[in-house]
């Protein structure tokens, strides 16, 4: 029997992990404001001054509090319709939360299948799947949403559906490269070896080893969702009025703005504050997950 | 020693491997028999078939590859019969195989004690906290001390030595009565080297387990095998007992590799080593005789034709048209 060597143990893994993400600023940055805007979507109707949908014609585009005519009564102004602006952009975080989301979430699991099937099996697999998605890629969101609307009308849940049918691409293309570079790693040959079948392998060696691109990708098609949704919206496809939608306040503002530029300024930086803080947070976190650097 | 004590059956393994310009073939023709308790080691330089050869039995090939054979069997069982699950039943069960490279033969996703206990909780249906103890036992058993707190650590915080004693205690873990060692040691440095290997001959002989152990170090060869079969171009060309083909090998191509070995004390510093000159033949379309010839000294016409296979007591044989050296 050979000598025994002498353990060198490394730092409890607990401790490790805090250190790692304390350093991550990236992903503390990202997380908290993203964390702060989940809180206010899901305190809303604590939070909100009004009721979003309550309309004073008498009180129509009062500025918000830092105007001279402004008045604590509305912090954030009100709209065309004199609705109270602070309680419409609350509510609005929810309808842009939800939307990236559940699309991510869709979108995700439909790339995720086909992308893994097609790199751990590759052949005739990957030949079918790698179709799909250029046909997929053949066609243009937008006029694909336009034609759904025409037929079915605007809804939340049809902007949802076609969104998360459409934009699993992404996921396919990552998953499906990632996958052909675990495979063909020994250990997933060692768990042949070592009696497991291909479903336990792609689920317990595969899966584990790609979620850190997964998790990037979710992050990006959760922000260009939102930001599509917003399109969609602004273009009278998406979200239908009165649902206090950020992309939909910004186009219901679009006529007032050279007269009071805090219809849209408001709802436009609370986007790019969204979709800049899951960027943030996905960079951090692919960063954090990444097994490589873990030491 | 009877019949049963044979682990591992090999009659007439073929593979071959497609390729845009025909078919490759790898290993032609390879039978060979490993008893319990008993090491073989498969030698022969790079691109002779001798992983190719491990990863057949294993039923391991890559996709382009096609496997046949007359008789492949572990414990008197069929495997090129045998269907996909009990083929999966045998592997880490019966048969294991230890990989070539220790960095990535470990997943990084998952700690050592999770790999340890995943498959063997799969095959014997055992808890967590057996699996738990069994793992502990066999880190114990390859020489890994404080066992109890490595479980908790990743591949990465483990050095090449380690870690190929943590994949040797993983193929372990089931109590498999077949070994396959894919050059265990190739990639792991000097001293390392020569722990990891008297470590698995120590299990081989107190396990009694057969051993496959592919190298293409013929001092690794030396110290811990029992038989040996050298391997050239998909073929083998000489096999038997350690001692008897070290002595007075056969097969020129082992001739030559045996004086490709500095000796010391017997090799004159300064001298140049043993070369064989040419290269190994392309293994595309139809071939046919010795496929040494082209780099043999003792080649005759005759070398193109068939070449005989030639046994002599104990248990020794050679692919060529010479009786004897």
């Amino acid at each position: 029997m050979a000598a025994p060597i002498p353990p060198v143990l490394a730092e409890a893994p607990a401790r490790l992990t805090w250190q790692r993400l304390r350093h991550n600023k990236a992903l503390l940055a990202g997380g908290a404001i993203l964390l702060l805007i989940i809180l206010v979507a899901l305190l809303a109707p604590w939070l909100s001054p009004h009721d979003p949908y309550f309309q004073d014609l008498t009180h129509r585009t009062a500025p918000p509090v830092w105007y001279d005519k402004g008045t604590w009564l509305h912090p954030l102004g009100t709209d065309q319709l004199g609705r109270d602006y602070m309680s419409r952009l609350f509510y609005g975080a929810r309808i842009s939360l939800l939307i990236g989301a559940s699309v991510a979430l869709i979108s995700g699991l439909i790339g995720t299948a086909l992308g893994m099937a097609a790199g751990y099996f590759g052949g005739r697999i990957d030949m079918v799947v790698s179709f799909l998605v250029t046909t997929r890629l053949s066609m243009p969101v937008i006029l694909v949403a336009l034609a759904t609307v025409a037929i079915v009308g605007g809804s939340l849940w049809v902007v949802i559906m076609v969104l998360g049918l459409l934009k699993w691409d992404r996921f396919a293309v990552v998953m499906r490269s990632a996958t052909q570079q675990v495979r063909s790693l020994e250990y997933v040959s060692a768990a042949q070896a070592a009696g497991a079948s291909t479903w336990r392998i792609v689920r317990s060696e595969v899966l584990p080893n790609v979620v850190p691109h997964l998790i990037v990708i979710a992050t990006l098609e959760a922000a260009s969702a939102i930001l599509l949704e917003a399109a969609l919206s602004f273009l009278g496809l998406g979200v239908q009025p009165p649902l206090p939608s950020w992309g939909l306040m910004i186009s219901e503002a679009k006529a007032y703005m050279f007269f009071s530029f805090w219809l849209i300024a408001i709802p436009g930086s609370a986007l790019a504050l969204l979709i800049f803080a899951i960027n943030l947070a996905g960079d951090g976190l692919h960063q954090w997950l990444t097994p490589e650097d873990k030491a | 020693m009877s019949v049963s004590d044979i682990v591992l059956d090999v009659q007439d393994l073929r593979v071959d491997i497609d390729t845009p310009r025909g078919p490759v073939h790898a290993v032609r023709g390879v039978s060979f028999q490993v008893r319990r308790g008993e090491t073989l080691c498969l030698v022969g330089e790079s691109g002779c078939g001798k992983s190719m050869t491990s990863l057949a039995i294993m039923g391991l090939l890559p996709r382009a590859a096609r496997r046949g054979t007359t008789r492949l069997a572990v414990l008197g069982e069929d495997l090129s019969r045998a269907g996909r699950r009990r083929i999966n039943t045998l592997r880490g069960n019966k048969m294991a195989m230890i990989f070539q490279e220790p960095m990535t033969a470990l997943n990084p996703a998952y700690n050592i004690g999770e790999q340890l206990a995943e498959h063997y909780r799969h095959h014997r249906r055992a808890s967590a906290a057996q699996a738990r103890e069994r793992a502990v036992e066999l880190l114990e058993k390859v020489g890994i001390a404080s066992a109890g707190q490595r479980l908790g650590q990743y591949p990465h915080q483990l050095s090449g030595g380690l870690r190929q004693r943590v994949m040797i205690a993983m193929a372990l873990m089931c109590g498999p009565e077949l070994l396959i060692a894919d050059e265990p040691s190739t990639a792991l440095d000097v001293t390392i080297q020569a722990q990891i290997l008297r470590l698995l001959a120590d299990l081989q002989a107190e396990l009694g387990i057969a051993m496959v152990l592919i190298t293409h170090d013929l001092g690794v060869v030396a110290r811990i095998a029992r038989q040996v079969a050298v391997m050239y171009a998909g073929q083998i060309v000489e096999q038997g007992p350690v001692a008897e083909l070290f002595a007075a090998p056969r097969h020129p191509y082992t001739e030559g590799l045996l004086a490709c070995i500095p000796v010391p004390g017997r090799t004159p510093p300064g001298t140049p080593l043993g070369t064989i000159p040419g290269v190994v033949p392309a293994l595309t379309g139809e071939l046919r005789g010795c496929a040494f010839h082209d780099r043999c000294r003792h080649a005759q016409p005759l070398c193109r034709q068939e070449v005989p296979v030639h046994q002599a007591p104990p248990g020794r044989q050679w692919r060529c048209i010479r009786e004897a050296t």
